[in-house]
């Protein structure tokens, strides 16, 4: 959750310094609930609540205060018997639901509590509100961690009455919420200093709330144990709910207002969206009206959702809004958050009309989102359209619920079980506590599709766009179409690079390698306002979502026009709004638009708004203002569709950059409540490739009409269908909106619209503040003026006509070198000077190379070439001799190449790089791809080819447990500098044999990296895989590679508090074997930028100390090392320098295979080529640090470790000056702040996995004789769901002996009871057996390397396995081989992306088998939607006893068959045969680990289940392994000829 | 990029000659084009790197990959646009250039490059066959004037730019018509000369004005020019030629090659040796030619077509090796043993070699004697030698230019070379409002490099005469 820079919290948060920004700030959680279905109240559910959150501590953190907890509450029914009693002394309460609490945090200073108390009371008496006393609820502090403490609030609880006038509780909740935040805004005027220590946790007469910055198991007593709230272990507390959180936060701040849950909710996830939907909530204000409010009372309320709070907090103030205007807590939540509807097709009409009805009325809050909420008439939990989120519950015989994120928190009877069950994606479940009933999803559902005729309703309201006719003509513009062209900047590039591969394949192209040109404010060209704003991506705290693959989530359907009133809940008045498919605009489209502003009877009416102006004549802000108050006043008088337009363009007008003027009039409209009173089109000739569109979008553009693009899609259509073109443009734009939302997370335009997922870079604060409300800016720069300046000298130029250019456009060069175009880094010469010198180590030819890029007096290229190193002189410190300075073969030692997998590099280059890393002792990266086991053992003559560095990626190729036990430093990729927040794919034609192997896929069958790590929605789940990695290979230091972005710094805190032990910051610069054009420019920032802030965080949150920073993405020189060094870096991570110095010609031709000098190629041919030598990367690297030293000799510096961190050292050089740097400011990214008493600047000591006394130990030690001996052991223990990643530490300390080869089967044969933790049997050595009775949570058999997992339900459970949950998400991912049986139902994203293992379960969720490339999965009932999308390889088995297969699975990749009854046939492993053989073998294993009752009926009644089931066939993968086949009978048949 | 596997499919193939019996018979270009599908399918090799080395090898920096491209895809018209762009003159490059490009190219590192020049050349002979080169006449007329002295390549492109620019412009030739050295120093059996006349027809057409005749700092003063002028341009080339300083080279039959050169071209195009001058021959005679460069290869093609009885070229260089290290100088224009169209028609090369005497009988010259040189040009003892000659000519380059006339009164600084003295940022000589471009500020070189200061300065006296950067360079 994205936490702001808050109003209303209790102190905590540092001021926002140097780049450290509290915006920034993010968590994750674990989150329950345990209820009462019958609404019994007893202490019981409250102290198990309590015991719940206790054994969720793993989802949450510590940071270097290992006694703060990251926040942690309990929110329950108001406990009415317990407080009659606190209070009697004082006053009498009357009967529950006659009075409310209102619990408030008060500062614990100065008396300031009595002051806001005093408020309180003046508030409530103008309210006409009877104050029945305040009570003090007391605090036990003693166990608060030292940086908590401070901080403590007095938490007082106030007991008013329900005034008369308040008929029924429900008005009571209503007057309740008016009242408070009458209260808050009273406080918010007074001095800041009070209002910090001021928060509101609940106000209600139904519920109450009990949170703080404490340890899980601090909220309340435990036994024995005081906890921080003394009245809860008072046995009088009784609820029949407890709503539980523990939150993992990405800071180390004591922020109690922070702590979850909130008042109606808690949330494990986060609002990607949250800034569009605060932006969309607020611009309501006009446009709102409920009977339930009058007037006077929704002033109150107003603002919605305050500035500057956290993203569910933002999500809680939305929800209170429709439930106090009237709608069931249920009904808003499905309002909010749809699941995902727009292409499901097997659901219901009516409920897809009650879909489609809201979706104008409210844009969905999109992103991953596991929310507990309650009103405290009823209670449930719902998650999101994604379901990324793990909820699983179960209930028991005696109407108790228990719902977590995973099971195993606290002991139940399992004999008084009756079912186990998880939240589906898009499901929800909600309780009835006043009716006493559970109400199943699917009641729910029909309940609001059924309650009005939606689509009456909604046709009433909507006009598709198709349905409206047009009457309207352009006239034609004067100007030649290059003319017009030149003046919105347009390139040859353009068109030759991102226009016609989008007409002719309808898609974007793509490219390689990374981007070397510089930033929009370096660069000396006019560039369009576009290029400043860098894409926001996901990384840890989210996950980006795929989609392709999961298309069925995404929808660009947009609405134009008024939006409806959100509270207008009788459906009185209605808005009228179009509703178009996709927001790119064609040309007929755009003329509908402008049609309807000829015939003012129409029902929508349009207006055209000229948005060109006049230089000569005119001021490009006052002409904005006008079109402000032209938009405002046109709406006032009744204009529907605000249409802003360039098309008057001449000569002498001129376009304002349609960002620029979009992003205006939207935000003026939003501060004028009028946004959702009117559409707002765009139509503009700016506009062509992906990013311009996303940029118009995510600044409030419901519609694009790219006219002059299309004109430019015409002219180079040719002699091809003109519609075609254009068509084939519009789908391609779409694809790629849908790619760069995804990216962020984010599944609907709807709620991408206004969002403003972008880092703006080189802007002003001014400008931004005044233009863009709300982007971060972090090196200041340009204004309006400069703007302008730039906007007017490129029209100017278009219209005056250079001599010899007349007819061409500017050469562009962004894409690839030209000497007239846009500058790179690198280009001819530095690239030759660079391997001439490593290949003949002349440190002369060096120091050219060097200069060229370290001088950039007339290139800007970066942001360190505007910097200066200080001398030791300059700090009246001394400069050292060169002889003391560390020497240069210690400081290789901290250089790394990045990361190229095995796969996009040839074997000869990858192996030159590890060598070459191995000699000098830094390290080299495996890349994604695995890696060849040969390379483990050392050369004859000492060499080694191992990368010590083992990269895991989102695709696990080859990540085995072998693999891992095989390394130094486990690199868990999070991002890529060139596509940050997405996934890849190898084509079949580079997957030879040789790379098949590694990553256990078959020859010729293209490989998918999905965008996300399934395993990795959130921070917690990332402490979860560090977790596994660390115990596979305790020796190993555990790496997160991060791509730079505003607000990285504080995903790295997060991430060092989630135990890592290295962190990489990788800038936008960072190379890619292939990646779509638009992620190579537009996402990401420089490493400057990403390091200095991660770097300041760090040091703010006194964790520095314990990770290492490694700086990655376009280093060239021993210059930036030291910049890097300086900003806070200790290590630092090369890629493309080295693969130059190898011999890459920067040809960006990675992606085709045909890399002439054989590095990026599999072609044997172009192999041969390849003619580095590990010396040219060793001479390279030496050049480097000697480089690196003579500067530490100027500085002062005998020792590396002393330059770390020292940013007073840096400068900005006001020699290298332009007119569109004049405005940067360096001064945030040079802050250096201090460190925390015993914190160092660098890395300085290890993190504490705490990994010494788990079960693996155990395990291990009972294992001996089986791993030094073969000889068979057999286990027992019990297990809980505190026994994370259990095999882990087994599995490795089998495969470093024994390899990937392992042990013989059943060698260790464990039998377990109980809950497994997440993670049971990850990476599963082969020889291992695990055996559990009970159940399992997220990730069982992850990685699988060989060995076999069986999970069953207890001996003593009276639950159905077949119809009951046994193993959670995402199980079998990555799966390399081995065998699982699981005697129930699996959640989402059953083996996904599994390579090789075996498996029998009884039903799945959704997306089964996605992304699988190999091995076999049998499903012995129910599977989910989406099965098998991205399936390239492996086959399933589904028993589909309802004949519903055929609407869940996903047709792209896979076809399905019948089982082939091939009697005679002997099982092999040609999985185009013995279908029949393959599944009684599985099925009869199944039966015999798990003795499921399922298992046996269909091998009871084989022939006749036979029929029902359907064999699942990967389309490419069969016709590989028919010529696979057809070729292995050719030779043997000639083996026997 | 046409075909992205182009390179490993298609075989390269390049102009051909045509065999030498036939073309020593005449002084008409022998060089064989390429079908237009050939040309089509060597252009579908370029690999349009990301880095295109070629692009920055080549001194007007071509946009070569998207001309490739364009006739790859068969868009001529577009290609010849593009070229244009960057370079006023192709025809002149796609014949004599020695193309840094192709040794630039990245194909050259493993393979073949692309035949960058012969695609170069065919483009622009096309463009002319189908009319499409046509005066390109300014839209508005600036009023500023401004004088060219030397139609060489560089002044050749100056001129054009600046009067596209809307400038008037005339251009000063000594020599009775343009081209400098592409028509006098350059036979035509490389390049034949109608070649330069179609070009100065466009020239003419889009109002540049040329007089020829008129020695700048002889015939008219440099004052006169500046009254009148608002910028003048220095572009007379580099014509003070190396000289032999040795015994016997005052005798007759020991000439510069730009003696020699210049009177056969004058006789190939009717324009006649003047009067006053002696007639140079090599008919029946035994040529020695003194440097290895191509001036001296000029020499060589000249002597066998006038019918030399043999031909010897000596260079004081050491041989250098067949095969560069390319791995060391790629991509750059490396070093190592080339044997021109000229060599091959029949010269005897020795290299290493310096002369040391020329010999004579009657003032006459008879013989050259030489010694063998050491790698630090150091005589080595008793390889001393002798060889017949009749006429020896002198190709050692030239070593600025000549200094008598317009420079001397101009006053123009020189710099340490001789050269007359300016950058190549704004190609401002110490004069106001005197520019220099091409051989005369860079002393002796390519014709490509020419054009490319012709441009560049064109560009700065845009920017000076107009305060406006309207000129690309």
């Amino acid at each position: 959750m994205s936490e702001k820079k808050t109003k209303f919290k209790i102190a905590g948060f540092p001021k926002a310094q140097g780049l450290y920004n509290p915006v920034n700030e993010h968590d994750a959680c674990g989150v329950g609930m345990v209820l009462d279905i019958k609404n019994r109240a007893s202490f019981d559910i409250v102290e198990k609540g309590l015991a719940m959150l206790c054994n969720l501590e793993h989802r949450g953190a510590v940071g270097a205060d290992p006694k703060a907890g990251d926040g942690s509450g309990l929110l329950i029914q108001i406990p009415h018997k317990f407080l009659k009693k606190k209070v009697s002394k004082n006053f009498s309460l009357p009967e529950p639901g006659n009075y409310a609490v209102g619990v408030m945090f008060l500062p614990n200073n100065n008396n300031d509590d009595e002051k806001i108390k005093k408020l309180v009371e003046n508030v409530c008496t103008k309210e006409k509100v009877k104050i029945l006393g305040w009570r003090i609820c007391p605090t036990y502090t003693k166990e608060l961690g030292w940086s908590v403490l401070p901080s403590t609030p007095i938490v007082y609880q106030l007991f008013i009455e329900r005034p008369d006038t308040e008929k029924s509780q429900d008005d009571f909740e209503r007057k309740l919420y008016i009242l408070r935040r009458c209260i808050e805004k009273a406080v918010l005027e007074i001095s800041d200093e009070i209002k910090e220590g001021f928060y509101i946790p609940s106000f209600s007469s139904r519920t109450i709330l009990y949170k703080g910055m404490v340890l899980a198991d601090q909220v309340g007593g435990l036994g024995e144990k005081l906890g921080f709230y003394e009245d809860l272990s008072d046995n009088d507390v009784e609820s029949s709910f407890a709503i539980i959180h523990q939150r993992f936060s990405t800071n180390t701040f004591p922020t109690w207002s922070l702590s979850q849950p909130f008042r109606m909710l808690c949330h494990n996830g986060e609002i990607n969206t949250v800034r569009g939907n605060i932006n969309w909530m607020n611009a309501r204000q006009k446009n709102l009206a409920s009977p339930a409010f009058s007037e006077n009372d929704l002033n109150k309320i107003w603002p919605i959702i305050e500035e500057g709070q956290s993203d569910t907090a933002s999500f809680d103030n939305a929800l209170e809004l429709l439930v106090q205007g009237g709608y069931s807590i249920a009904e808003a939540m499905l309002i909010m958050v749809p699941e995902a509807w727009q292409n499901n097709k097997i659901m219901d009409k009516n409920l897809k009309s009650f879909y489609q009805y809201h979706a104008p009325i409210m844009e969905p809050w999109d992103g991953p989102a596991n929310i507990a909420f309650t009103d405290g008439k009823q209670i449930g939990a719902l998650l999101d359209r994604n379901g990324l989120r793990p909820a699983r519950y179960l209930i028991t015989e005696d109407d108790k619920v228990i719902f977590a994120s995973e099971m195993g928190l606290i002991p139940v009877d399992e004999s008084k079980v009756k079912s186990k069950w998880r939240l589906e994606p898009g499901k929800m479940l909600l309780i009835d506590l006043e009716k006493g009933t559970m109400v199943e999803d699917e009641k729910i559902k029909d309940s609001v599709a059924n309650k009005r005729p939606w689509k009456k309703l909604l046709d009433l309201n909507q006009l598709e766009i198709d349905e409206i006719p047009n009457s309207y003509k352009e006239p034609n513009i004067e100007f030649s179409l290059k003319d017009l062209q030149k003046a919105f900047g347009y390139t040859q590039e353009d068109e030759k690079f991102l226009i016609n591969p989008m007409i002719i394949n309808g898609m974007e192209a793509t490219g390689s390698m990374g981007t070397d040109t510089p930033i929009a404010p370096l660069s000396l060209k006019n560039k369009p306002l576009f290029t400043y704003f860098k894409q926001k991506f996901a990384q840890v705290t989210n996950p980006p979502i795929d989609p392709i693959r999961e298309e069925m989530v995404m929808s660009i359907n947009n609405y134009i026009g008024p939006r409806p009133n959100v509270l207008n809940l009788n459906q009185e008045k209605f808005a009228k709004f179009i509703k178009i498919d996709t927001p790119i605009l064609n040309e007929e489209n755009a003329c509908k638009l402008k049609s309807l502003s000829e015939n003012n009877n129409s029902f929508m009416s349009s207006v055209t708004i000229d948005i060109t102006f006049d230089h000569e004549k005119e001021n490009i802000n006052d002409v904005i203002n006008k079109i402000c108050k032209k938009a405002e006043k046109e709406i006032n008088c009744g204009r529907t569709i605000i249409i802003l337009s360039d098309r008057f363009i001449s000569e002498k007008k001129i376009p304002i950059p349609s960002l620029l003027i979009t992003s205006k009039v939207h935000q003026h409209l939003i501060n004028r409540g009028l946004r959702t009173s009117a559409g707002l089109v765009v139509e503009t000739g700016e506009a062509r490739e992906v990013h311009h569109f996303c940029c118009l979008a995510g600044y409030g553009a419901d519609a694009i009409h790219p006219w002059l693009a299309h004109q430019v899609v015409r002219k180079l259509s040719g002699e091809n269908d003109e519609e075609k073109a254009v068509e084939n443009y519009i789908k391609a734009l779409g694809k790629g909106i849908k790619k760069v939302m995804s990216k962020m997370g984010i599944c609907t335009y709807q709620s991408y619209c206004g969002a403003q997922i972008f880092d703006a870079i080189g802007l002003s604060t001014e400008f931004i503040n005044e233009y863009f409300t709300g982007t971060s800016s972090l090196v200041e720069g340009l204004g309006i003026s400069e703007i302008e300046e730039e906007t007017i000298v490129r029209h100017l130029d278009a219209f005056s006509k250079t001599p010899g250019l007349e007819n061409l456009l500017d050469v562009g060069g962004e894409y690839a070198v030209r000497l007239r175009g846009e500058r790179h880094s690198w280009e001819s010469d530095n690239v030759r000077d660079l391997q001439h010198a490593s290949r003949s180590n002349n440190p002369q030819t060096y120091q050219k190379y060097a200069d060229s890029m370290n001088i950039q007096n007339e290139k800007l290229m970066t942001l360190r070439g505007l910097f200066k190193i200080k001398d030791a002189e300059d700090l009246s410190r001394k400069s050292v001799p060169i002889e003391e300075v560390e020497e240069a073969k210690e400081i290789v030692k901290r250089f790394a190449t990045g990361a190229m997998s095995f796969g996009s590099i040839s074997r000869e280059a990858h192996t030159t790089l590890a060598i070459a890393m191995n000699r000098i002792g830094g390290r080299s990266n495996t890349g994604e791809g695995g890696e060849e086991a040969d390379r483990f053992l050392s050369l004859e003559n000492g060499d080694s080819m191992r990368s010590s560095i083992k990269q895991v990626a989102s695709g696990r190729f080859g990540v085995t447990a072998e693999y891992l036990a095989n390394s130094d430093m486990i690199q868990i990729k999070m991002a890529q500098g060139a596509k940050p927040g997405e996934g890849g794919q190898l084509p079949g034609h580079k997957v030879d044999q040789t790379i098949a192997n590694v990553r256990f896929s078959t020859p010729g069958v293209g490989l998918i990296s999905p965008p996300p790590h399934h395993d990795i929605y959130s921070i917690e789940d990332l402490a979860q895989l560090i977790y596994d990695l660390k115990n596979t290979n305790p020796s190993a230091d555990i790496s997160v590679k991060l791509v730079s972005e505003v607000g990285v710094g504080t995903v790295a805190a997060g991430v060092s508090k989630a135990k890592a032990d290295h962190v990489t910051i990788s800038g936008f610069e960072g190379g890619t074997g292939a990646s779509p054009l638009t992620s190579i420019k537009h996402a990401g920032s420089p490493w400057e930028l990403g390091l200095a802030e991660t770097h300041q965080t760090l040091v703010i949150n006194g964790l520095r100390s314990r990770i290492t920073v490694q700086a990655d993405g376009g280093l060239k020189t021993g210059r930036d090392v030291v910049i890097a060094a300086l900003l806070g870096a200790d290590e630092f991570g090369f890629s493309t320098a080295p693969l130059i110095a190898t011999g890459c010609i920067m040809m960006r031709k990675c992606h085709l295979n045909t890399c002439p000098v054989g590095i990026a190629t599999q072609d044997p041919e172009l192999r041969k080529l390849f003619n580095g030598q590990p010396e040219d990367v060793i001479n390279f690297f030496f050049f480097v640090a000697e480089e690196a030293r003579s500067y530490m000799s100027k500085m002062g510096f005998r020792t590396f470790n002393e330059m770390i961190g020292q940013a007073q050292f840096l400068d900005t050089d006001e020699a290298v000056k332009h007119w569109k740097t004049k405005g940067m400011d360096f001064e945030k990214l040079f802050h250096k702040p201090e460190p925390w008493k015993g914190d160092t600047l660098y890395r300085s000591q290890k993190q504490d996995h705490d990994i010494h006394k788990i079960l693996d130990r155990k395990l291990i030690k009972e294992s001996e004789k089986a791993i030094n001996k073969f000889q068979p052991v057999k286990i027992n223990s019990e297990i809980k769901n505190t026994d994370r990643s259990v095999g882990a530490m087994l599995s490795g300390a089998i495969a470093k002996i024994h390899g990937h080869k392992g042990l013989a089967d059943d060698t260790i044969n464990i039998k377990l009871k109980g809950t497994a933790g997440q993670s049971f049997g990850v990476f599963l050595a082969k020889g291992v057996s695990l055996n559990l009775e009970g159940e399992g949570n997220d990730y069982v058999g992850k990685g699988i390397s060989g060995g076999r997992i069986a999970i069953y339900p207890p001996s003593n459970s009276k639950i159905v396995p077949e119809e009951n949950i046994i193993v959670g998400n995402t199980v079998l991912y990555g799966g390399i081989t081995g065998e699982c049986y699981f005697n129930g139902i699996a959640g989402e994203r059953f083996a996904v992306r599994n390579s090789g293992a075996k498996a029998v379960v009884e039903g799945s969720g959704d997306h089964c088998c996605e992304y699988m490339t190999g091995g076999i999965v049998v499903v012995l009932g129910k599977v989910g939607r989406n099965f098998g999308a991205g399936m390239s390889g492996g086959i399933a088995y589904v028993l589909d006893e309802s004949d519903k297969f055929k609407n869940l699975y996903n047709p792209e990749m896979i076809e399905l068959e019948t089982i082939r009854n091939t009697e005679d046939d002997k099982l092999t492993d040609n999985y185009l045969l013995h279908d029949k053989q393959r599944l009684e073998y599985l099925i009869k294993n199944h039966y015999r680990y798990t003795n499921s009752p399922k298992a046996k009926r269909i091998l009871d009644n084989f022939e006749s289940y036979l029929p029902k089931f359907i064999k699942v066939m990967p389309t490419e993968y069969k016709r590989v392994l028919i010529e696979m086949h057809a070729n292995l009978d050719k030779s043997k048949s000639t083996a026997k000829g | 990029m046409g075909k992205p596997t182009g390179f490993m499919d298609i075989e390269k193939i390049d102009r051909g000659y045509k065999p030498v019996s036939e073309r020593i018979s005449n002084y008409k270009e022998f060089v064989v084009p390429l079908s237009k599908e050939e040309t089509i399918n060597q252009a579908a090799r370029c690999m349009d790197c990301g880095v295109p080395y070629c692009h920055n090898g080549c001194p007007v920096n071509n946009q070569i990959p998207d001309w490739n491209d364009l006739v790859y895809s068969d868009d001529w018209k577009n290609a010849l646009e593009n070229l244009h762009s960057t370079n006023n003159f192709p025809e002149f490059t796609g014949r004599i250039c020695p193309a840094p490009c192709e040794a630039a190219c990245t194909l050259n590192l493993y393979e073949e490059p692309v035949s960058i020049k012969t695609i170069e050349c065919a483009i622009i002979d096309r463009g002319f066959d189908e009319g499409w080169i046509k005066p390109k006449i300014s839209r508005e007329k600036s009023g500023k004037r401004v004088s060219i002295i030397g139609a060489g390549p560089a002044g050749l492109a100056c001129a054009q730019q600046l009067t596209r620019a809307g400038h008037e412009v005339t251009v000063y030739e000594k020599n009775n018509k343009a081209g400098g050295l592409l028509r006098y120093g350059i036979p035509d059996f490389k390049m034949e000369k109608h070649i330069i006349d179609r070009r100065i027809n466009q020239l003419e057409g889009e109002g540049t004005i040329f007089k020829y005749g008129i020695n700048v700092g002889v015939d008219i003063s440099i004052d006169e020019l500046e009254n009148k002028y608002d910028a003048i341009v220095l572009s007379g080339g580099s014509e003070h030629p190396r000289d032999l300083p040795v015994e016997g080279r005052d005798l007759d039959g020991v000439h510069f090659a730009m003696e020699f050169l210049p009177q056969q071209n004058r006789r190939v195009s009717n324009e006649g040796v003047p009067s006053k001058t002696k007639e140079i021959l090599a008919t029946n005679k035994n040529v020695i030619v003194i440097g290895g460069g191509d001036t001296g290869s000029d020499c060589i093609g000249t002597s066998i077509r006038q019918g030399a009885e043999s031909v010897t070229q000596l260079e004081i260089m050491p041989i250098p090796p067949e095969q560069e290290n390319k791995l060391l100088t790629w991509p750059n224009w490396p070093l190592k043993l080339r044997t021109s169209s000229s060599q091959s028609e029949g010269a005897l090369r020795d290299f290493s070699v310096m002369t040391q005497s020329v010999s004579g009988e009657n003032g006459k010259v008879i013989g050259i004697n030489c010694v063998k040189v050491d790698e630090k040009m150091k005589p080595i003892p008793k390889t001393e030698f002798s060889l017949k000659a009749d006429l020896i000519l002198l190709a050692m380059g030239f070593v600025h230019p000549i200094h008598e006339g317009l420079i001397e009164y101009s006053k123009t600084e020189l710099d340490e070379r001789g050269n007359v003295k300016a950058n190549t940022k704004d190609y401002k000589t110490s004069a106001s409002k005197i520019f220099t471009a091409g051989d005369m500020r860079r002393g002796q070189s390519l014709v490509v490099w020419a054009i490319r200061e012709g441009r560049q300065c064109a560009s700065s006296v845009d920017y000076f005469l107009t305060g406006k950067r309207n000129l690309p360079i």
